[in-house]
């Protein structure tokens, strides 16, 4: 170590700029270390991790049947990614999607479980603005005291989550608490009225999905709007400064940010689960600000992501019943990559520099 | 049945007392840990099958701790060396935490011989309720004081040790210093990245105590999947609740404790209320705290300036 107190052994020093192939390569290998750090883990469980990570991969396309449950993990994680990167774009930190997925899913019900008897298509529309509108409102409430108090959102919108959760549980026991059901109470299942059409096997939800993808990227890259929320991301000072309404954008923001998760929540509700569920979120919101994040909040980032996700999910529901193994696998390897990821972007950043003897 | 429901929540308020006090050294410290959640679920099994193996509670608590600082190193290492996203880091390390414990639990659990884990009976004594001859059968204050597990004891001791540290000791008001103006404290001669890494593994690990009560001692011995149970999330919003103040994270802790088990005494006779009122309450009411201080703007309760803002020296 050196004597002089002043100088640092290890100092951390900006780099101006690195060229977008290295910046690439070194995200390509913090994966390839990810991959390889959860590859260790299964070694010391005593397992080969090569036949284990084959054995996800295969479980997941192995069959017509096994390819169309993987794009039915694949929707909801989607959507509700590509609401989140619209707010974490503006740095408004939305860990609510859970939240604004479940209100919208509980807007949507209440027309599926009461109105069936309206026309197909009218239903299913209603029951998607539905969605779209509790879940918009569900994400306005911490964005207006946000813009208007500067308030905690992070704190508040994780709060919102939990509140969320317990008015299905209200629901399910109360109100909307299925008469026909004896023993656990849970809720009617929708007649099939309200439930969303198969496309290709699969209901019809991947169809928005993936043209929201397109109106997710036209939005934030090509439109004032767009422009308006990097702005605010970057600095609200200068957004102030150049004659930006923040309030404005941030209240817009969130209302759209909630309202895809809230349709979401509808699509996985109509679609999937065929009735309000309290695990219709089932812990997506989460896993959401990590794809998002694992994107660079880029949406065919994000497209790319949660199918890679998805197998992973898919994968290790196969791997539990090949091997016993837990399926909460692909939770401990998603983290592992996002730990990587955000550890090599310091390396893109930044370096260390070694000192040499007497200084610099 | 006053004196049971106060009983009731204080048990029930000790785990989330744990997850309070390490959640608050690290936001102390300048550093909005969303990953209380996983270290507490890293401790809740780490701890569990020490005690499981080695039949001891020292051992137990220890893995249980160092489980939890494990967690708390990787977001160290993440936030504070490699300046990554805070609230990111922190909700990928919930997220992972409770991954890994629940993974490890279920792994433990298919290779055991009756595929059920049970502590043993030397823990199982050693963490049962105390008896002290002479002041537990003292009417009214012996069942009220000197009639919990060690577990108890220990979550208010450490919070009391906490307050003395952040309130009376010089090192204490150095990462308060920190946590307001890391760059004002580094200039003072504070060595922040030392004192930022300390307070962050030391409150990782006591979360990870918490945990360990969550699965010793709320499932009577026996794991189960997912132990902790939100119990995390909670806690965040305590600190909160207790403006960063550990004397008050302790009548908090109780408080939201009691909110947990209302629904079980509260007199069916007054009024029925749904149990998912109940249960929603804790959470209803930490939204109105964090909108009202926001709104008083009161200087005194407020987060430590600095949380979720990373610091890098050369950039003051």
């Amino acid at each position: 170590m050196n004597k002089k107190g002043h100088v640092p052994f290890i100092r951390i020093v900006k780099i101006s700029e690195r060229s977008g192939k290295d910046t690439l390569k070194i995200r390509i290998a913090a994966f390839i270390s990810a991959l390889a750090a959860g590859g260790l883990f299964i070694l010391f469980l005593g397992y080969n991790p090569i036949e284990l990570y084959g054995t996800i991969i295969s479980g997941a396309f192995r069959s017509k049947m096994a390819f169309q449950a993987t794009i039915r993990f694949m929707i909801p994680l989607l959507m509700s990614s590509l609401g989140v990167a619209m707010a974490f774009k503006m740095r408004f930190w939305n860990i609510g999607a859970e939240g604004q997925i479940i209100v919208g899913a509980v807007c949507a019900s209440y027309f599926a479980l009461f109105h069936d008897t309206w026309p197909h298509f009218l239903l299913l529309l209603v029951m998607f603005a539905a969605g779209a509108l509790g879940g918009g409102l569900w994400g306005l409430i911490p964005a207006y005291f946000k813009s208007k108090y500067d308030t905690n959102e992070t704190l508040f919108t994780l709060m919102l989550n939990y509140i969320a959760l317990h008015i299905i549980t209200y629901l399910r026991d109360g109100p909307w608490k299925d008469p026909g059901s004896s023993g656990f109470p849970k809720i009617a299942r929708f007649a099939p009225n309200a439930q969303l059409d198969k496309i290709l096997g699969v209901h019809f939800g991947w169809i928005i999905a993936l043209i929201l993808v397109f109106i997710v990227f036209i939005y934030l890259r090509y439109t004032k709007h767009g422009y308006e929320i990097s702005v605010v991301g970057e600095s609200k000072s200068t957004a102030k400064y150049a004659g930006m309404d923040v309030r404005k954008i941030i209240l817009r923001t969130m209302a759209i940010s909630g309202g895809i998760c809230g349709i979401t929540g509808m699509i996985q509700a109509a679609g999937s689960d065929m009735t309000l569920a309290s695990s219709v979120a089932g812990g997506v919101g989460f896993t959401a600000i990590i794809v998002s994040w694992l994107a660079y909040l880029n949406p065919f980032g994000i497209l790319l992501v949660s199918f890679l996700f998805s197998v992973l999910e898919k994968g290790s529901s196969v791997m539990q019943s090949a091997y016993g193994l837990s399926t909460y696998f692909a939770s401990v390897l998603q983290g592992i990559i996002l730990f990587f990821i955000l550890g090599c972007e310091f390396f893109i950043r930044y370096k260390f520099v070694v000192s040499r003897k007497g200084g610099r | 049945m006053f004196v049971k429901f106060l009983n009731a929540a204080v048990f029930a308020g000790t785990p989330l007392l744990f997850g309070t006090t390490g959640e608050m050294m690290n936001e102390k410290a300048g550093h909005l840990n969303l990953g209380v959640e996983g270290m507490m679920a890293m401790g809740a099994c780490a701890g569990f099958m020490a005690g499981y193996f080695y039949d001891s509670i020292l051992i137990a608590l220890l893995a249980a701790f160092l489980a939890g600082m494990l967690g708390a190193l990787i977001y160290a290492l993440l936030t504070i060396t490699f300046m990554a996203n805070q609230n990111v880091t922190g909700l990928t390390l919930s997220i992972f935490g409770v991954g890994i414990s629940n993974f490890a639990g279920e792994f433990m659990l298919v290779n055991s011989a009756s595929n059920t884990l049970k502590l043993p009976e030397q823990i199982t004594a050693q963490i049962s309720n105390i008896n002290i001859p002479g002041l537990t059968t003292v009417p009214v204050l012996g069942p009220l004081f000197f009639q919990y597990n060690i577990f108890v004891y220990l979550a208010v001791l450490i919070a009391v040790t906490c307050g003395i540290y952040y309130n009376n000791t010089k090192t204490g008001l150095n990462v308060r210093a920190i946590g307001e103006n890391p760059g004002a404290a580094d200039a003072a001669g504070i060595k922040v990245t030392k004192l930022k890494y300390i307070n962050v593994l030391a409150g990782g690990g006591i979360c990870g105590l918490g945990g360990a009560y969550c699965s010793m001692i709320i499932n009577g011995g026996v794991w189960m999947n997912n132990p902790v149970n939100g119990q995390g999330w909670i806690a965040v919003a305590l600190v909160i609740f207790a403006s960063w103040k550990p004397y008050r994270a302790i009548f908090g802790s109780f408080i939201f404790g009691a909110f947990n088990i209302l629904k079980y005494y509260f007199p069916k006779t007054i009024i029925t209320l749904p149990n998912a009122l109940y249960d929603m309450l804790p959470f209803v009411i930490t939204a109105l705290v964090l909108v009202m201080t926001s709104i008083r703007k009161s200087k005194e309760n407020q987060q430590p300036a600095s949380c979720g803002v990373n610091y890098y020296r050369e950039e003051r």
